[in-house]
């Protein structure tokens, strides 16, 4: 049920890129530290206004987070090491791209699922509707075959 | 009997949407519920110059409810908490949340203070521990120091209730 309620959530916030500009923007000195910070803040939810990303929210506990990512990644965490950091605290849902696990399986299968589920519904139709088309057609056939035959 | 096919898929996605509808998206379940509490020194509101370990409560289970003088939904709640000091029935302890002890102090003074302790989280750093997103939240933990179970939102009689009954029966079980 909450699969379906997540999937649902999940297809309704689909690809938001608004870009927005806060007052606290962190620019780093190093390129790829700058990269890093930019990708994890698009990848990191806001809790509060849960349709946008850290990058995008200017709510304090937003506010708050971003200061933490900085802090981590001048310490020297890697990617992962912030994202566990996150999840421990504030569960899966923090993460715009849930991990696979148990709990997200339908989440990124169900899709996956539907549609092999929606062409075998198509197939069945197709084939259904075609055996009467043939029929005819061979006999049809057989009759001119048949005709043929005769004279 | 074909024909039916398209109409129970129909109603069972009813079914799932109706659901769906009646759950709060805002509600996101805690992952340190079944995890201790975490430990920190923290300054107490009241008292300015008393630190106090966050595990200073092991061996009673008590309520720790985070709070904030600019939280509205807080003061909804508070006269449940009020009444719950009175009844000495399990210990609450507040964590004020992202505010200046002024106003903690100020707001107290008014609307009365049902806290054993109250620690002071000026910053909102224990609060991240906590994985608080917003206030109130209420965390049950039990005599072990484990969280057992967290309210997101204004308490109520009944999810008071409800969580008293599962540190109880954590208690139970575990003697």
């Amino acid at each position: 049920m909450k699969i379906l309620a997540f999937l649902i959530f999940g297809m309704v916030i689909g690809d938001v890129n608004g870009q927005t500009f806060l007052v606290d923007e962190k620019t780093f000195t190093d390129g790829s530290n700058q990269l890093r910070y930019d990708t994890l803040m698009e990848e990191l939810r806001c809790l509060v206004c849960q349709n946008q990303s850290l990058a995008d929210s200017s709510a304090g506990l937003a506010q708050d987070l971003r200061k933490k990512v900085v802090a981590m990644i001048e310490d020297g965490s890697d990617d992962q090491e912030i994202k566990d950091y996150m999840v421990q605290r504030y569960g899966e849902f923090i993460l715009y791209r849930p991990r696979l696990n148990y709990s997200t399986i339908m989440l990124w299968f169900g899709p996956f699922i539907l549609l092999v589920v929606a062409i075998g519904i198509v197939v069945r139709i197709i084939r259904s509707s075609q055996p009467s088309h043939t029929n005819q057609e061979v006999s049809s056939e057989k009759k001119i075959h048949h005709d043929g035959e005769h004279s | 009997m074909r024909q039916l096919i398209p109409f129970s898929i129909f109603i069972i996605l009813i079914i799932f949407f109706a659901i769906g509808l009646t759950k709060d998206p805002r509600l996101i379940p805690s992952p340190l519920v079944g995890e201790p509490l975490p430990v920190r020194q923290l300054d107490e509101l009241r008292t300015a110059e008393t630190t106090l370990l966050t595990s200073n409560l092991i061996g009673s289970s008590f309520i720790l409810n985070v709070w904030a003088s600019w939280c509205a939904a807080c003061l909804e709640e508070h006269h449940l908490l009020m009444e719950l000091a009175t009844q000495d029935a399990i210990p609450i302890v507040g964590l004020n949340y992202k505010d200046t002890r002024q106003d903690a102090l100020k707001w107290l003074y008014k609307n009365g203070d049902p806290y054993l302790q109250t620690w002071f989280d000026p910053t909102g750093e224990f609060g991240m521990e906590l994985g608080v997103y917003g206030v109130p939240e209420t965390f049950f933990v039990d005599r072990t120091g484990t969280i057992r179970h967290k309210h997101i939102g204004p308490l109520d009689r009944i999810n008071i209730a409800k969580a008293i009954d599962i540190l109880n029966a954590e208690q139970n079980s575990s003697l």
